[in-house]
């Protein structure tokens, strides 16, 4: 019986565990916004004139915009002059050479997420891009990838070291005039990570981004920039963790994949920013805009998404299905705890002839958490013969929560075929107690539950990050019931 | 094994249970029976821990030990094992993911190692063909389309597994076909041992053709009114309840 007390108490400690902060010195600009911040961003960076001019031009066009209004989520106004646009920890001048040149503190902060950066002890088989607040610190691998002509590194150094491959793809997925956030995004972005995959190499390894976000009243807006060309194949996975603070912090990032002919890219994300506190104070403003374009004909793009953290996301993974026989898959497990908002889902738009996209959405609402899927799948007029498949799922915890779901669908082409399926469950007490009479507890028996409702989606995850995933979400849905 | 004192409990502020004397004995086969809503059921839940029942008054004492105290998931730990009446679907877990879970936290709780896999997997093929059940049902998700005598068999087939102490049948016979009642009969009797206490809650004297108890009680409006051998099975089969009702409150 005392050992059962334990187990409860563990679970009752078991909160956000990535919420501790490192005490590092920090560069920072003042918080605030305007021409003269992006012209100090870009010239912190050493940026060429054209990205700098791209900068600007998205910042102008901002300001002519307004916050999208029509998401299912509610927050007080944003304050984008209160918000440092650039923080990075102190380093040498030049940025590290290697690993040895990184500051211990922040290869222990790593280290505590388990994200380990050190040569001898790095994840095997996954080489790892760490973003700390604004900039990139460490990425792990670099060598043995360059070997097979994989580039993987920060997007600032590919700046430095390939522009022209920056300058033909960055914005052709998502433009500078996109969205709202998306604008703010290209006027102000500090890093992330880039990857070029050239012409018929299979990346031998999982590339993976870890971002955490650090500093206090920041914002993190990171752009990733994926190019697979010709027949390559990539396999990439991001996870994001925030510390602990009072106060709500914006994360505006951007994503851009592009698939050349016949060219696969698998994105998998698992995001546990911080979600708020049990009462919504606090928590990171998760605002995203990821795309990718299947350009080559037979191409194939699939996202998976487990999103765990954020006190509010806002993100809609999409392909656009350019090429014939192109195909584009959307995953997600999104979960909604105490006062988290969630909006979420997917766009697949089918351009090509032939065109398949599969679309598998678990909404897991508890406490007071909203949770809202909304997707749109628009067959174009040239798109002869494609397919879309649908499926979203919801599974609610308690009667305090919600589950929302608005699917688009356009059509314009009469070859089409569309399946859309979807239902809402919830977890009964009758079912917690019949686990509770065969000895397993409720908390046990809801990770159970939620596991299996999971499944067809974690079934897409590298399957380090699929154990992963799991413990996170019976981390997050701890005391979500009783 | 199960002493239950002068027991009261109600639900949503009616009283079911209005003062319950039972004494249950390690192998011996009790069967409880009564119309509907004399809170035959209650009885059962109230054992297993059922939540949404408030017990006002007595004591429920198993192997010594305050069983009201215990939560439902340590009781069961303890050897308590509750046949539903009607088994919940599970969609997403696998029967024998779920019963691996179970036995396992039950074996941890006994300071025993943890199944593996492949040892789990030998005593699901033994215990199956107990009652009779199919390899595929184990795999599908808990109770999830079967039909109402396979969630039946499948309760048996979890007590197999479990190897309970004390386990209460909840009108395990309702709903079953003449093959089937012979089937969950025939299981159950091979899990009479000197050591395991077995109480049917049933309002048909039918299944205690095939289970043959050792004593049976009656239960009337929250009261055990009559307890007797098995012939007081097939009385009540022969003149019903009515001839027992309106005793005097003690």
């Amino acid at each position: 019986m005392s050992s059962d007390s334990i187990t409860a108490k563990d679970f009752a400690d078991r909160e956000y565990r990535a919420g501790f902060v490192t005490d590092i010195e920090s560069e920072s600009v003042a918080p605030g916004l305007s021409e003269d911040v992006i012209r100090l961003i870009s010239a912190k960076k050493g940026e060429p004139e054209w990205l700098l001019e791209w900068r600007l031009k998205a910042y102008r066009h901002w300001l002519t915009m307004k916050e999208p209004g029509w998401a299912n989520v509610h927050h007080p106004p944003i304050d984008y002059q209160s918000i440092v646009y650039y923080s990075a920890p102190k380093q040498k001048k030049g940025g590290p050479k290697s690993l040895a040149d990184v500051d211990p503190k922040l290869l222990e902060t790593y280290e505590k997420l388990g994200v380990p950066l050190h040569e001898r002890a790095k994840l095997a088989g996954v080489a790892v891009d760490a973003v700390f607040d604004s900039v990139s610190v460490a990425t792990t691998f670099r060598e043995k990838l360059e070997e097979v002509g994989v580039i993987f590194c920060s997007f600032s150094e590919a700046v430095q070291k390939h522009p022209e491959l920056v300058r033909k793809w960055l914005g052709t997925v998502v433009p500078y005039t996109d969205n709202f956030y998306a604008t703010l995004n290209s006027a102000v972005f500090t890093d992330g990570s880039f990857c070029y995959v050239p012409r018929g190499v299979r990346c031998p390894m999982e590339l993976s981004t870890y971002f955490r976000i650090n500093a206090a009243n920041t914002g993190q807006f990171e752009r990733t920039l994926i190019i697979a060309e010709d027949g390559a194949y990539v396999s990439y996975l991001e996870g994001c963790t925030a510390p602990i603070r009072d106060e709500n912090q914006l994360h505006a990032a951007v994503v851009e994949l592009i698939a050349l002919e016949t060219a696969q890219i698998k994105y998998s994300t698992v995001q546990n920013w911080y979600p708020g506190d049990k009462e919504g104070r606090g928590g990171i403003y998760n605002f995203v805009t990821k795309r990718g374009k299947c350009l080559g004909r037979g191409s194939k793009i699939s996202w998976t998404q487990v999103e765990t953290g954020s006190a509010i996301t806002w993100k809609y993974p999409s392909c656009i299905l350019q090429g014939d026989d192109s195909v584009g898959e959307f995953y997600s497990v999104a979960v909604a705890n105490n006062r988290q908002q969630a909006d979420t889902g997917t766009k697949m738009i089918h351009i090509g002839k032939n065109t398949r996209s599969t679309i598998i959405s678990k909404g897991i609402s508890a406490g007071h958490g909203q949770n809202t899927y909304r997707g749109l799948v628009r067959i174009g007029k040239a798109a002869d013969d494609s397919r879309n498949y649908s499926q979203c799922d919801s599974l609610l915890l308690g009667d305090q929560c919600g589950a929302h779901t608005f699917p688009y669908i356009e059509v314009l082409n009469s070859t089409a075929q569309m399946e859309h399926e979807a239902s809402t469950s919830k977890i009964g007490e009758d079912q917690l107690f019949y686990f509770q009479q065969r000895g397993i507890a409720p908390e046990d028996a809801v990770n159970m539950i939620v596991n299996g409702f999971c499944k067809e989606v974690f079934k897409e995850l590298p399957m380090e990050f699929a154990v992963e995933a799991q413990k996170l979400l019976g981390v997050s849905l701890e005391g979500s019931v009783g | 094994m199960l002493e239950v004192k002068n027991l009261h409990a109600s639900a949503s502020g009616r009283e079911i249970l209005k003062g319950v004397d039972l004494v249950v004995k390690a192998g011996e086969v009790h069967a409880i029976m009564g119309p509907n809503g004399s809170g035959k059921s209650t009885l059962a839940h109230v054992i297993a821990g059922r939540p949404g029942y408030e017990i006002t008054q007595g004591s429920v004492l198993y192997k010594g030990q305050d069983l009201l105290a215990m939560t439902p998931e340590q009781r069961a730990r303890e050897g308590v094992f509750l046949a539903f009446q009607y088994p919940v679907e599970i969609p997403g877990v696998s029967n024998v993911y779920f019963l691996k879970a179970a036995l396992n936290a039950i074996r941890k709780h006994r300071g025993e190692p943890e199944l593996d896999a492949m040892d789990f997997l030998s005593l699901v093929k033994e215990k199956a063909k107990l009652v009779d059940i199919d390899e595929s049902l184990v795999k599908r998700p808990v109770n999830e389309g079967f039909s109402g005598g396979e969630k039946k068999r499948n309760e048996i087939f979890q007590m197999a597994i479990l190897d309970p102490q004390l386990a209460v049948l909840d009108e395990t016979d309702s709903g079953l076909d003449i093959d089937a009642l012979r089937i969950v009969a025939s299981g159950v009797n091979q899990l009479r041992t000197p050591e395991r206490a077995i109480v049917l809650v049933t309002h048909y004297q039918r299944l205690l053709d095939y289970i043959v108890p050792d004593i049976v009680h009656v239960l009337l409006d929250g009261r055990i009114v009559k307890s007797g051998d098995k012939d007081l099975a097939r009385e009540l089969e022969a003149r019903g309840y009515e001839w027992l009702e309106a005793p005097a409150a003690p």
